[in-house]
């Protein structure tokens, strides 16, 4: 039994079948990439598996345990970290805060009136931030900060509670190039470090290849190929679905 | 049988009348994304320029012609306010554009106290509606023929509108917009000049609205509050944007109050918004509506970290307390009097902040716990013989009960929605205290519940004042401080990362808002506390409006906000009030000026306080 | 005919186009070509003021049009075609081409309804159905046939063939041989490199919001490298 299992996964809109019976497995420790054209349904099953949207059909289990259409929040609970295509940090709190706030919840606090939050795990929050290189950018304004140190952050938000599993929505979006490569190269450490699998999507191929363990690519909802670099890299029909936009066309 | 036909009809006529003024706030709401508050003022306007033409005309022609002028007068009015106040504000945040509205009653309502004076109008018969012909037999009951004329109108205007939106270009562009501005932007339509024109017809809507009940009901000051709950009701019931919906909704609640009359006399108002509530649990919606992922920044973003209290601030307020602590010995009387309404009002807009501000929830109904908390206590005093030091303790908790109900249909709502569902349901508050005067003596209010130790003008009365409302304030903003304070604004920022940090936003929100009712509910009764009465008044849009002008004009970034806010606007209101009888229009273009001079509130000039007087982070680093 | 110098454009934080610079001429049919996230859609929107550039020039026929409205643009002759469609859902075809009406322009092909379902067939038999009664390729030709009725001498049209069965790629493909043939100069920004070959008669590649690659359809089928580095997997 692997560490994260996927299997039949279905989704529709209104008659249009985004995400059909999609199956696959995470082993622990791994990097695993999502590809695919636009419209593939990569953010639809990412949304299923975080539980933002219900599956019609298909089931989702973590470790052993059915985490199939639970809430967002329950699923983080399970031990899953989750980063965003578009950064969604706390703009009004400092960057340590936002750490302190998973910490927060993470140990049922959220509801407590009885101290400071800014006081609170502020060790453990400085811990992860030092983790992602953003130690000395603790105090500042989230809002203030340059966009590459936000996707940091919520690298270190998402490992505050030492999940199992990180969900990473195309991590390295918006980057410049260089910063592309060095998020990714800290998060395959951190994952070597730590044991945590990591699911992600992304559109910059040469960090899909530099860093992904093995390659999943959907194509129009469906399950193309599951493989290594250079399997995928070689598959014909890979190679036919992203020259063809997603459609297969015959040549006239 | 007749009885009952003639129930029926009028309710449609009633129907009828609302939904010509509603039908123009949807549709104005659907294209320009803008709550107009000023659209009961507009329909007010129509009555008044209605009365004045219908004077100086003759005839049928003159009448009915005077009718339809009225209304294209108000239209032009609407789109002066349109072209002046909302054109430089679209793009600010929802807060900005309501207050903005707000200070257009405010202008309008002196405007026509100037004009017309302050008797209530009564409007001439309809010609052909008169004598013998002002009623019809129907099956053995009489019905007045003018209502029926209504219907007829408003049918025809239906008519109208609905040619214009399906036949004419400037409705599809109207129905297109609705649907999808950029999209209408990027083929080439000025949106400015369709907004204008959307303003023009809305307003014109409303004027006629007005007008058509001239020979029903006069005009007077009061129409445009009076007006305003009903019109938000079914525009929130039909769905905000839909002029079928506003239509269905007209009807649907008409027609139970009609026939509800008879059974429940004296909860016509009420039934309206249990009706809205129930629409409300199955379509959060309404009938019509879609849902939309509203702006998450309804209060304006707040991108400051809240940072300790520097040590000047502290100074600051440190000064201030012992100020208060020793005003008894040099002020008195009168003086102490307005000390101790600052502080009440501090709290009440202190405690709306909190959600407003912190929660980025925008309360239009703030009221409702404050008048909830004044209606509590002096309930309380009133049947329960509690001495009124006691009911001060009890009041939060039933205004934070109240807060509980209220807080649960509205938090699942964001934006606008959130702020019309608040209006409502302070209006179902206040229309209970009105009605039912059997049990809170309706508009006459409750009176001589004064404390019974505590004799209310003396030294010790001040300083119970002083404690419960500064320790109120103080605890506020050491909640914000708390993770309770912090997950509501994280709430705020980001619900997405809230949730995907394992917090459940709703039930932060829910509570938050219940806390911050519970400490409305005790400025609430301070209030009687102080004045030994409590009246409807003090549950009405107006009073919900002021709190959210104290909060507005401190600025929404800081929590100190409030607290200057509140004490700007008593002492203005206290001198405007003794140098003018138009005070309310100074304030309203007061408040219009701000709004536009400082797009972003008073954010700048608290950013300019924040920065004299909190710490840095290198000062707390070189801690 | 338009020039785009050197744009910078943001969404939120993120740096999404790097001094993107691209031109076209009069009568081309000039692809924009690359794997989604790519910064196709943003280089569109960019052009027809939908977003605003923090930086840099976009000049058509000689003049400015950054920082102008949008309505400002679409009447300076820029029709655009969003790659969601974006039809009225609740309008029917014919109300729909009502919104994109403008009136006639000179030296540009003039566009009536008559002559739209000449162009697309599937559209006339159904002129009263509602624009959320259509199928995705109807939807996909009453939003050209929408932004046609503004008789515009330039178009964007983002990602024509996405998501839309074979058989109607084809049409669309017809259609906008069709366009080029009246005189309508087209950008089009696609992923499918075999759609683009049949229509454009130059192709711009973006990688990350730079530009990769400049030249024409025949010199980027000879050319291996850049197709495996850019398009392919």
């Amino acid at each position: 039994m692997s560490f994260l299992n996927v299997k039949d996964l279905s989704k529709n809109f209104g008659g249009i079948k985004a995400v059909q019976g999609v199956s696959f497995s995470l082993e622990k420790g791994e990097l695993l990439a999502l590809i695919g054209p636009n419209g593939a349904g990569k953010s639809t099953c990412f949304n299923m598996l975080f539980g933002q949207l219900k599956p019609d059909a298909g089931s989702v289990v973590l470790d052993g345990e059915n985490i199939t259409g639970l809430k967002p929040r329950k699923i983080w609970r399970k031990g899953v970290g989750r980063t965003f295509q578009i950064t969604a940090t706390y703009g009004s709190m400092t960057v340590i805060e936002n750490v302190q706030m998973a910490l927060i919840s993470h140990h049922h606090q959220g509801f407590s009136f009885t101290k400071r939050a800014t006081k609170m795990y502020r060790e453990k929050a400085m811990e992860m931030l030092e983790l992602v290189g953003m130690a000395e950018q603790a105090e500042r304004g989230t809002a203030t900060i340059a966009y590459g140190d936000l996707k940091s952050l919520e690298l270190a938000i998402a490992l505050a509670h030492e999940p199992k599993l990180l969900l990473m929505d195309e991590p390295a979006a918006g980057m410049a190039p260089t910063e592309r490569q060095a998020l990714m190269a800290l998060t395959k450490r951190i994952v070597e470090e730590k044991g945590v699998s990591v699911l992600f999507t992304e559109h910059d191929m040469d960090v899909v290849f530099e860093h992904a363990d093995r390659i999943l690519v959907l194509n129009r909802g469906q399950l193309l190929a599951n493989g290594t670099v250079d399997e995928i890299r070689s598959n014909p029909q890979v190679q036919e679905v992203y020259l063809g936009g997603g459609t297969t066309f015959a040549n006239e | 049988m007749g009885f009952y036909l003639v129930q029926l009809l009028t309710g449609l006529s009633n129907a009828c009348a609302l939904f010509l003024v509603a039908s123009g706030l949807t549709l104005i709401f659907g294209v320009t994304r803008i709550v107009n508050f000023s659209h009961g003022s507009f329909y007010m306007l129509g009555a008044y320029i209605a009365y004045t033409l219908v004077e100086q005309s003759s005839g049928a022609f003159g009448f009915w012609g005077s009718l339809l002028l009225a209304g294209i007068a108000v239209g032009i009015i609407g789109l002066i306010v349109e072209l002046i106040v909302l054109k430089p504000i679209y793009k600010s945040p929802e807060l900005y554009q309501l207050v903005a509205t707000f200070g257009v009653i405010l202008v309008i309502q002196d405007l026509a106290q100037w004009i017309w004076g302050a008797e209530d109008l009564f409007g001439r018969r309809a010609p052909g509606f008169k004598g013998e012909n002002a009623t019809v037999d129907i099956a053995g009951t009489l019905m007045p023929t003018y209502d029926l004329a209504i219907i007829a109108i408003a049918l025809s205007v239906l008519g109208i509108l609905w040619f214009i939106f399906n036949r004419t270009r400037f409705g599809i562009l109207v129905r297109a917009a609705t649907l999808d501005r950029e999209m209408v932007s990027a083929l080439g339509v000025n949106q400015s000049l369709l907004f204008s024109g959307v303003f023009f017809l809305g307003s014109m809507l409303a004027g006629i609205g007005g007008a058509v009940q001239l020979p029903k009901g006069g005009a007077s000051l009061l129409m445009d509050f009076e007006i305003l709950s009903p019109i938000f009701v079914v525009v929130v019931i039909g769905g905000m944007g839909s002029i079928w919906g506003v239509f269905v909704a007209s009807i649907l609640v008409s027609v139970l109050q009609a026939f509800g009359v008879l059974f429940f006399p004296q909860s016509t108002l009420v039934l309206m918004f249990l009706v809205m509530a129930v629409v409300l649990i199955f379509r959060p919606w309404g009938l019509y509506g879609k849902e939309e992922s509203s702006t998450e920044h309804a209060a304006g973003e707040i991108k400051e970290p809240l940072r300790e209290v520097g040590s000047k601030m502290k100074m600051v307020f440190l000064t201030i307390i012992a100020l208060l602590i020793i005003s008894p010995i040099f002020l008195e009387g009168y003086n102490l009097n307005t000390i101790i309404d600052v502080l009440v009002f501090c709290l009440f807009a202190a405690s709306l902040h909190y959600i407003l501000g912190t929660g980025g929830l925008v309360s239009f109904g703030h009221a409702a716990f404050y008048g909830g908390g004044a209606y509590a206590a002096a309930l309380l005093v009133t049947y329960a013989n509690t001495p009124m030091e006691l009911a001060i303790f009890f009041a939060p908790f039933l205004a934070g009960f109240v807060a509980l109900i209220i807080g649960w249909f509205c938090v699942r709502l964001t934006g606008v929605y959130f702020a019309m569902l608040t209006l409502a349901f302070a209006q179902v508050l206040w229309s209970i205290v009105f009605q039912w005067s059997a049990v809170t003596k309706g508009d006459d209010g409750l009176t001589d519940v004064y404390p019974q130790i505590i004799t209310s003008g003396s030294i010790l009365h001040y300083y119970v004042v002083l404690i419960l409302a500064v320790g109120g304030i103080i605890l506020l903003r050491a909640m914000a401080h708390t993770p309770f304070g912090y997950s509501l604004r994280g709430g705020r920022d980001s619900s997405l990362r809230s949730e995907a940090i394992g917090m459940d936003v709703k039930l932060i929100q829910m509570s938050s808002f219940v806390f911050a009712g519970a400490m409305a509910g005790l400025a609430g009764s301070l209030f009687v506390f102080t004045k030994g009465s409590v009246f409807p008044d003090e549950m009405t849009i107006a009073r919900s409006f002021d709190a959210l002008l104290m909060v507005f004009l401190g600025g929404v970034q800081s929590l100190t906000g409030p607290i200057s806010g509140a004490a700007a606007f008593t002492l203005l209101h206290e001198w405007l009030v003794q140098i003018t009888e138009y005070w309310r229009g100074c304030l309203g273009i007061l408040i219009i000026c701000i709004v536009i001079l400082l797009p972003n509130g008073l954010a700048g000039i608290g950013e300019l306080f924040r920065n004299i007087f909190t710490k840095t982070p290198k000062e707390e680093a070189a801690k | 005919m338009l020039k785009v110098k050197k744009i910078n454009s943001y969404y939120g934080g993120a740096h999404i186009l790097h001094d993107v610079s691209l031109n076209v001429e009069q009568g081309e049919v000039v692809a924009l070509l690359g794997r989604n996230g790519a910064g196709k859609s943003t280089t569109m929107k960019s052009i027809c003021g939908l977003v605003q550039p923090k930086s840099g020039v976009v000049e058509f026929m000689g003049q400015g049009m950054q920082g102008k409205p949008p309505y400002h643009i679409c009447r300076a002759g820029i029709g655009y075609v969003p790659e969601e469609r974006r039809v009225f859902s609740e309008l029917t075809i014919l109300e729909n081409l009502e919104v994109g009406k403008r009136s006639a322009r000179q030296d540009v092909p003039q566009w009536s309804h008559e002559k739209l379902f000449e162009l697309f067939p599937n559209l006339a038999e159904r002129r009263q159905n509602l624009g959320s009664q259509l199928s995705g390729g109807e939807q996909q030709m009453l939003s050209i046939a929408r932004t046609l009725m503004g008789n515009p001498s330039f178009i964007l049209l983002d990602e024509p063939s996405e998501g839309l069965a074979p058989v109607i790629v084809e049409q669309m493909a017809l259609a906008i041989m069709e366009l080029k043939k009246q005189g309508v100069t087209i950008l089009l920004s696609e992923q499918n490199l075999h759609f683009a070959k049949l229509v454009a008669d130059r192709a711009v590649i973006l990688e990350s919001g730079f530009v990769r690659y400049g030249g024409t359809i025949v010199e980027l089928e000879a050319d291996e490298e850049v197709r495996t580095a850019y398009l392919m997997v």
